[in-house]
C-alpha cells in the first residue's frame, strides 16, 4: 500500500520532448515507472526514451491508457495542458511547472473537480511511492519503501528529511510535494486523511513553510482526525514580513502566514514541531518505533 | 509587485472607476502648482508601497497654496514604514458622508478570488476582521463565471443606504458599477489584489476610490509586456536578480546559498537559533553550473562586508561534484577571501568533499552535516566580529587622545 501512486500506476508525460520532460522521464524509468506515453503538440511518431509520443492527451489515451498525466509543460502553456489533462480524463494530474499566474492556478482549480481531477502543485517535485513509482523529480535515490509518510511544501527540505530517515533504516510510504504556490492543489490535510487510511503508513512527517494558513488547518484536522503519529517542521521564522522567500506563496503577510503562529497552532494541537530537518527525522523515528512497541 | 496608489489610480481610472481629479508632484513646488489647478482644498498624500501611512501622518488636508507646499516638504522628508517618500498625489479633497471597504483578493483557503465589502470602511481592516468580521460581507467569485449579479446586489444591499443619504438610490447603481468593473480591473490585469479603503459617498452624493492598492502578479508578467517592474533598491538583489537567482537582503553579516527555498529558509532560522544573524537568502536552484555559484557569490559581496559565507546543498539529482567544482572556480574566480563553509550532502557528496579538499583553499572549510555547518559559520563569524571589535579599539582611543 502507499497513497495516491503504486506499481499499478501508468504516468503519461506533457511536455517530454522538452530539456527537463526527457531527462526526468529517463530518470523516471530507471526507478521503475511505468511511464507509458508522452505528449508534445507536433511531436507525434516520435519516442523519448522509449516511450510513444502523441500530439494530444487525447490522441494519447486513445492508443494507451494512462491514469496520472505529469506536466512539464512551461508556465505559459501550463493552463492550457492542466485544462487537457482533466478533459482527457487525467484522475491524478501532477505540476512540475513553476511560474504559473495565480489567475491561471484560479481556473484550474475551479475546473478540476467538475472532471472528479485531482492535482498535485505547480511548482512542484511531485510524488514518489519508493522503487514502485515516481511522479515527478524526486530524486529516487536516497528514498527506501518503508512506514514514513511525507507531506512537504519544499522539495528540498524533504530531501534532506528522506535522506535522514533513510540512513536511519526507516523507508518512506509516499512523500508529497505539494509545492510552493498560494494557489495549489492537493494540501496537507487531503494527504493526511489518505495516510491515515494507508494500511503501510505508521506516522507522518509534515512539512510547512511561511504563507497561507494550510499549517494551521492541518493541525486541527490532526487533532479532530489522525490516530497515526505526525510530527512537523515550519521553515521561514527569520524571514522578514512582505518578501516572497523563494517560492511564490512564501510570505508573510500583515500578521498572518508566520512561522510562530504555524508552530503554535501545531503545538497547541499537541505534534512535536522540530528545530530543524534532522531533528524532524529523529522525532518521526521515535514516534514509528514507539508506536510499533505499544 | 505592489503599485503606487497614482499608479493604480491610474489603472481604477482607465477601468471607468470613479477617481478624484489629482496630479503627482516630486517637489513642494510642484505641489503648489497641482493645487493652483484643483482648487484651494486638496488632500495632499506621500506615496509609499506600505500600509499605515494615515496612522504615520503621511496625509495632510490643506486649505491653502502655502499649507499645501510646507505640507509637502514635510512628507517628502519622510520614511514610511522604512519606505523613503519619494513622490505626493495632490487630490481635490471632498466631504465624506460615509466610508465603505471593497476589495477583490485571492483566498488561498477557498483557492479563488474573494470579495470583501464592508459598510465600515477607512479601517485597518485586519483588524476590523478580528473585532466585527460580522461587519465583512464575503464572496468567493468563480474565476470562470466571474462575479455574479447576485453577488453585486449583496454589495449594494450591505451598503444599506438610506433616505438619509446623500445621492438616493443613484448611489446605489453606482457602487454596482464600481464592483463590476474592480472585478474585470483585477482580472484583466493579472492583479492578486485590488483594494479601496476608503470607497466614499461623499456628501453631494457620489461615490469615489479615495485610496488604492494594487497588487500584481509578477508570474503573470508575460501577458502584460508593459508592465516593467522597478529595479530592487538593494545592489545584491539587483545583481542576483538579473542573474535569475532568488534572492532576499537580510540583515545580519553570515552570507547564505544554498539549493532550495525551504533549505535556505531553513539554513537561515537556524544560523539565527545559533546566535547568528544571516545577511541574505540566496537559492540557487538545482543549477551546478560554475556561473550560478560565481553569480551567488557576485550578489553577496555587492554588499555590506559579511563576516563568513556558508554555502548548504543537498545534491538530489544535482551531483555535488558539479557543485563543488563550480564552487572552487566561483571562489577563485571572485577572490573571496571571507572564511567561507561548505556542506554537500546526497548525491555524490564524497567526490564533491574530494574536490573541495584537493582545491586546498585556506579560507574554505568542509562541514559533515547541516547542524555542524551552522555551528562552525555562527563561531567564525563571532569571532571574526570580537577580532574587528579587539583591533577598532585602539584606534578609537588614539582619536579620542588626539582632540584631548
Amino acid at each position: 500500500m502507499s497513497i495516491l501512486i503504486d506499481n499499478a500506476s501508468r504516468v503519461l508525460v506533457q511536455g517530454i520532448t522538452g530539456r527537463e520532460g526527457a531527462f526526468h522521464t529517463g530518470r523516471m524509468l530507471a526507478a521503475g515507472t511505468n511511464v507509458v506515453a508522452g505528449v508534445t503538440p507536433g511531436h507525434r511518431g516520435e519516442a523519448v526514451h522509449g516511450v510513444p509520443v502523441f500530439d494530444s492527451v487525447h490522441e494519447a489515451v486513445a492508443h494507451i491508457r494512462a491514469d496520472v498525466a505529469l506536466i512539464f509543460v512551461p508556465a505559459p502553456r501550463a493552463r492550457d495542458a492542466l485544462f487537457e489533462a482533466a478533459d482527457a480524463g487525467a484522475k491524478l494530474i501532477v505540476c512540475i511547472t513553476e511560474g504559473i499566474p495565480v489567475r491561471d492556478m484560479a481556473e484550474v482549480m475551479a475546473h478540476l473537480p467538475r472532471r472528479g481531477a485531482r492535482l498535485i502543485g505547480p511548482n512542484c517535485p511531485g510524488l514518489i511511492t519508493p522503487a514502485r513509482c515516481s511522479a515527478g523529480i524526486m530524486p529516487s535515490e536516497i528514498f527506501m519503501p518503508g512506514a514514513a509518510g511525507v507531506v512537504s511544501r519544499s522539495g528540498t527540505l524533504t530531501y534532506e528529511v528522506v535522506h535522514e530517515l533513510t540512513q536511519a533504516g526507516i523507508g518512506q510510504s509516499t512523500a508529497v510535494g505539494m509545492g510552493g504556490d498560494a494557489v495549489h492543489g492537493i494540501g496537507f490535510i487531503e494527504c493526511l486523511e489518505l495516510f491515515q487510511a494507508d494500511r503501510e503508513t505508521e506516522g507522518v512527517a509534515l512539512i510547512g513553510e511561511i504563507g497561507g494558513d494550510d499549517e494551521e488547518r492541518a493541525a486541527v484536522y490532526i487533532r479532530d482526525h489522525m490516530t497515526k503519529p505526525v510530527v512537523a517542521y515550519v521553515a521561514g521564522h527569520s524571514a522578514p514580513p512582505g518578501r516572497r522567500m523563494g517560492h511564490a506563496g512564501a510570505i508573510v503577510e500583515g500578521n498572518s502566514g508566520t512561522a510562530a503562529t504555524k508552530q503554535a497552532a501545531l503545538e497547541g494541537a499537541g505534534i512535536p514541531v522540530a528545530g530543524s530537518p534532522s531533528e524532524l527525522a529523529r522525532l518521526l523515528g521515535e514516534a514509528i518505533r514507539r508506536r510499533r512497541s505499544t | 509587485m505592489d503599485l503606487l496608489e497614482h499608479e493604480g489610480k491610474k489603472l481604477f481610472s482607465q477601468a471607468g472607476l470613479p477617481v478624484l481629479p489629482s496630479f503627482v508632484a516630486r517637489t513642494p513646488e510642484e505641489a503648489r502648482r497641482a493645487a493652483g489647478q484643483l482648487g484651494p482644498h486638496v488632500c495632499v498624500k506621500a506615496q509609499a508601497k506600505t500600509g499605515g501611512r494615515g496612522k504615520a501622518g503621511g496625509i495632510r488636508v490643506c486649505g491653502s497654496a502655502a499649507e499645501v507646499e510646507t505640507a509637502a516638504a514635510d512628507l517628502l522628508a519622510m520614511t514610511i514604514r522604512g519606505h523613503a517618500v519619494e513622490s505626493l498625489l495632490v487630490e481635490r479633497a471632498v466631504d465624506i458622508a460615509r466610508e465603505f471597504y471593497l476589495a477583490i483578493t485571492v483566498s488561498r483557503e477557498v483557492r479563488s478570488p474573494l470579495l470583501i465589502f464592508s459598510r465600515e470602511g477607512g479601517v485597518d481592516i485586519e483588524e476590523l476582521s478580528r473585532r466585527a468580521p460580522e461587519q465583512l460581507l464575503r464572496r468567493p467569485i468563480d474565476p470562470l463565471l466571474g462575479l455574479l449579479e447576485y453577488q453585486v446586489r449583496d454589495v449594494v444591499d450591505a451598503a444599506a443606504f438610506g433616505p438619509d443619504d446623500p445621492g438616493g438610490t443613484g448611489a446605489g447603481r453606482t457602487l454596482a458599477a464600481v464592483a463590476r468593473s474592480l472585478w474585470k480591473l483585477f482580472r484583466e490585469h493579472d492583479a492578486t489584489l485590488v483594494e479601496v479603503n476608503p470607497l466614499v459617498l461623499t456628501r453631494s452624493g457620489e461615490i469615489v476610490c479615495l485610496d488604492s492598492k494594487v497588487t500584481l502578479d509578477e508570474n503573470a508578467l508575460f501577458r502584460h509586456p508593459d508592465v516593467v517592474p522597478d529595479p530592487p533598491q538593494d545592489a545584491r538583489e539587483a545583481k542576483a536578480r538579473a542573474a535569475g537567482l532568488a534572492f532576499v537582503p537580510l540583515d545580519g553579516d553570515i552570507g547564505v546559498i544554498g539549493n532550495g527555498a525551504g533549505l535556505v529558509m531553513s539554513t537561515i532560522d537556524q544560523i539565527a537559533a545559533a546566535g547568528g544573524q544571516a545577511a541574505d537568502f540566496c537559492d540557487i536552484g538545482g543549477g551546478a553550473r560554475s556561473e550560478v555559484a560565481q553569480a551567488a557569490l557576485d550578489a553577496m559581496f555587492a554588499g555590506p562586508p559579511v563576516a563568513a559565507v556558508l554555502v548548504n546543498i543537498f545534491g538530489g539529482i544535482t551531483r555535488c561534484e558539479d557543485v563543488a567544482k563550480g564552487l572552487v572556480d566561483a571562489i577563485k574566480a571572485a577572490g573571496v577571501d571571507a572564511p567561507v563553509v561548505v556542506r554537500l550532502d546526497g548525491n555524490a557528496a564524497d567526490e564533491g568533499h574530494a574536490v573541495i579538499e584537493a582545491a586546498s583553499l585556506p579560507n574554505v572549510t568542509l562541514a559533515h552535516d547541516p547542524d555542524a555547518a551552522v555551528q562552525l559559520v555562527v563561531g567564525i563569524a563571532r569571532e571574526r566580529e570580537a577580532t574587528v571589535a579587539a583591533t577598532a579599539e585602539p584606534a578609537v582611543a588614539e582619536a579620542s587622545g588626539g582632540e584631548a
